[in-house]
């Protein structure tokens, strides 16, 4: 008994060291190296880091295209999703005041074209991305709006696709979306 | 869609390749025959000198038990007190809190259990000090410890007749050093080099583009995550797990996360085939768990992709499937293949939230938690497979009127006895306690407790049923996933879900070793004409069926109230 517990002791402060101070350095270390420095990958606008590449933030103004509904409305110091079950009442109604918000800021946009992603709130209430089909769903309202030729958008939203080896579903990243938006408005 | 449906097939065959040469690897070393990452040894040498240990020193099964639970103990204590007064310790950039006494009870039994039951979200209930020295440590050595008793069931089976089923110390080392490390370097890398943090550094503040503040939680998460999935832990760095874009950046890391949940699980059943020299026994086996796995993958993937018919019912377009609670990067497919991949294994990582599954989905992934033994945690799911096979046994061999053997050695009233009363304690604990939850709930809705049993519920209904009676099976699996709706942190579901984590996790492992020890005592019979044959497909369908009406019987009414009656009020 008595021996069992010392070497309890001894092994647990070795492990310790093991896997929790110097694997951990050594991942810091590797992460170095990394585009991003280990610190997150940014996006800037003019010099002025704008937002983290991969963590989505809040779009509400309708000069932007929107990402989809949060349940931490964004605040990237935590993370959540709804937690809402499929059958709950209170939960659909939310869905059908997003999709009434939709068409009144979309005007000319039937209700069948609106992509369930674009009114379903996220996993992570952070998610960066939208399915291009939400993307292009906004173009009228973002080209009317700024003034812009509505194909042009469209192309610009085309150039935004990005589609992944395995298989996995094509997508839009809000962010890098409306950062070439604004551009393009500028000249 | 169906690019979708693809990649996870290509996931999982991927996994597959690369678990069959571990498992051989795994065998090896636990055999101490030479291998590639023999550069250890000296390293191995070091900690077992300082720490004192005769690493081959033999132990019978309850000297074997008594180390493991000795240091299990201590760590319960040590995690404890750390994350009670983590506020005072340094590396703790965001000014996080000290826990309260009964979120650290359950923090620290959750991690020590190798459950991951997180009732805190990481962003501010750790700090950086606590997520290294407790949470990742407590990673790494609870999936050792996990492994390390699995290799004495080995041990026993192994051999003809024996008393020593290996030295703890020595698995739970080279479990460590040989295997969890060297795995968790590779994929913390690859996560690293796709986005995920490693710096100490704390929250950034920033100004959007559109021009709100605010803060970006980060932190040195790329290895806690690569162990997280390696160890079947599943406890994230971030409160949403790898639904966190941080945590699980693209859909190759998805793959790449899948890919750990699964890998030493299903290893482990080929080791079992190489270490102990019956690679028909671990086939049989592997085929079993597989094809239930992959009828759970493909009800989920079906269910996933079609859609929540309510919201169909609203009239948008619902082409990517039923999106609540899941990211556009990873889709519906993936995340439905993962939901599968982490209760079957009791990892208990998500990369979507399960409370907002379709309501078959939902009960698949409870009922698969129920099973627990598809693979399962690493160690521990090979554990309770085998007390299925002791049934079994007993069950064939009342069938054709022999007494039951197993590997050579009678299995008699003792060892039934046990095998029964531990399939017996998962129902009573899930059960018990879902009871106990749901009579609080209906009938003292306002106690005065500081939360009230009434603010419990994120959703109505049967799906709040579902939402306890998840938190409770996930708990005795030692699994760690949701339906995260829940309000669990406070006293109530942080002692409860506490009390099934400890006896969830090592009455498992006694029972099965106190079996195998008791086995291995006996006198072994050479195989005859009239032996019941385990190793052939014939028994291996016996074991399926045992389980599937083992689990039925169990549980059958309690999904019924659950997921079972929400299936219904929607379709």
């Amino acid at each position: 008994m008595k021996k069992n517990v010392l070497i309890s002791l001894k092994l647990t402060l070795v492990m310790i060291i093991l896997c929790a101070v110097l694997y951990p350095l050594l991942i810091a270390g590797i992460g170095k190296v990394t585009p991003g420095g280990g610190k997150g990958e940014t996006l800037s606008v003019n010099g002025k880091v704008v937002g983290y590449e991969r963590v989505g933030q809040k779009f509400t103004e309708d000069k932007y295209f929107r990402g989809r509904p949060s349940a931490v409305d964004y605040n990237a110091a935590g993370s959540a999703g709804s937690n809402k079950g499929p059958s709950n009442p209170e939960y659909l109604k939310i869905v059908q005041d997003r999709i009434d918000s939709f068409l009144v800021h979309n005007p000319g946009i039937k209700k069948e074209e609106i992509p369930a992603d674009l009114v379903t709130a996220s996993g992570s209430g952070l998610d960066p991305d939208i399915s291009p089909a939400s993307a292009y769903v906004q173009v009228k309202r973002v080209a009317a709006i700024r003034k812009l030729q509505e194909n042009k958008v469209r192309t610009l939203v085309d150039e935004h696709i990005e589609t992944s080896l395995l298989g996995g579903p094509s997508l839009v990243n809000v962010l890098k979306l409306n950062i070439g938006l604004d551009k393009m408005s500028e000249l | 869609m169906s690019t979708e449906i693809l990649g996870t097939i290509i996931i999982f065959l991927f996994t597959m390749m690369l678990a069959y040469p571990l498992g051989k690897y795994m065998a090896k070393v636990f055999n101490g025959e030479k291998t590639l990452t023999d550069f250890m040894n000296p390293l191995e040498r070091l900690i077992f000198r300082i720490s004192g240990i005769n690493p081959k020193e033999s132990m019978n099964w309850k000297q074997f038990l008594k180390a493991m639970l000795t240091i299990n103990m201590l760590w319960l204590v040590y995690a404890f007190f750390m994350l009670l007064f983590q506020d005072k310790l340094p590396l703790n950039p965001d000014g996080n809190p000290g826990q309260t006494p009964d979120l650290a009870f359950n923090t620290a039994i959750s991690f020590l259990v190798n459950c991951n039951l997180q009732h805190y979200s990481g962003e501010s209930g750790l700090t950086y000090l606590t997520q290294l020295i407790v949470i990742t440590f407590l990673q790494f050595v609870s999936a050792a410890t996990g492994i390390a008793a699995l290799v004495a069931l080995f041990n026993g089976l192994k051999e003809k007749t024996t008393n020593n089923l290996g030295n703890f110390w020595n698995y739970l080392v080279k479990s460590t050093t040989r295997i969890l490390l060297p795995l968790s370097i590779v994929v913390a890398a690859i996560l690293a080099f796709n986005g995920t943090p490693t710096s100490y550094d704390g929250k950034d503040s920033i100004v959007t583009l559109q021009g709100d503040s605010v803060q970006v939680s980060r932190g040195p998460a790329a290895g806690m995550i690569a162990i997280k999935q390696l160890g079947t832990n599943g406890g994230g760095w971030f409160g949403v797990n790898s639904a966190h874009p941080l945590e699980n950046p693209n859909y190759f890391t998805n793959a790449v996360e899948t890919i750990a949940i699964l890998l030493i699980p299903i290893a482990l059943v080929f080791a079992l085939g190489f270490y102990i020299h019956r690679r028909k026994l671990a086939k049989v086996i592997f085929a079993v768990m597989t094809f239930l796995f992959v009828i759970f993958c493909t009800i989920n993937i079906y269910y996933e992709t079609k859609g929540n018919p309510a919201i169909d019912k609203l009239g948008v377009a619902q082409n990517m499937g039923s999106m609540e609670g899941k990211e556009v990067r990873l889709g519906a497919a993936a995340t439905a293949f993962w939901s599968v991949a982490t209760t079957s294994t009791s990892n208990g990582s998500v990369n979507g939230m399960h409370d907002s599954l379709t309501p078959v989905s939902g009960g698949v992934v409870i009922l698969d938690m129920m099973i627990n033994a598809l693979y399962g945690g690493v160690g521990v799911g090979l554990l309770n497979y085998f007390i299925f096979i002791i049934i079994a046994v007993f069950i064939s061999g009342l069938m054709v009127g022999r007494t039951p053997e197993f590997m050579g050695h009678k299995v008699e009233a003792r060892e039934v006895k046990i095998a029964a009363l531990i399939t017996l304690l998962s129902a009573f604990l899930i059960k018990g306690f879902t009871a106990l939850a749901a009579y609080m709930v209906i009938h003292h809705p306002e106690i005065g407790w500081a939360v009230k049993p009434s603010a419990w519920l994120n959703n109505p209904s049967y799906h709040g049923f579902s939402e306890m009676l998840y938190e409770y099976t996930s708990s005795n699996a030692n699994n760690g996933s949701g339906f995260e709706g829940l309000g669990d942190n406070n006293i109530f579901w942080n002692v409860s879900t506490g009390i099934v984590l400890l006896l969830g996790r090592f009455l498992p492992i006694i029972a099965p070793l106190a079996i195998m020890g008791l086995l291995a005592n006996k006198k072994f019979i050479p195989e005859s004409p009239g032996t019941l044959r385990t190793d052939s497909y014939t028994f291996g369908v016996m074991t399926l069926v045992i389980i599937i009406i083992i689990t039925a019987l169990s549980y059958l009414p309690a999904l019924g109230l659950g997921p079972i009656a929400e299936y219904f009020s929607i379709y």
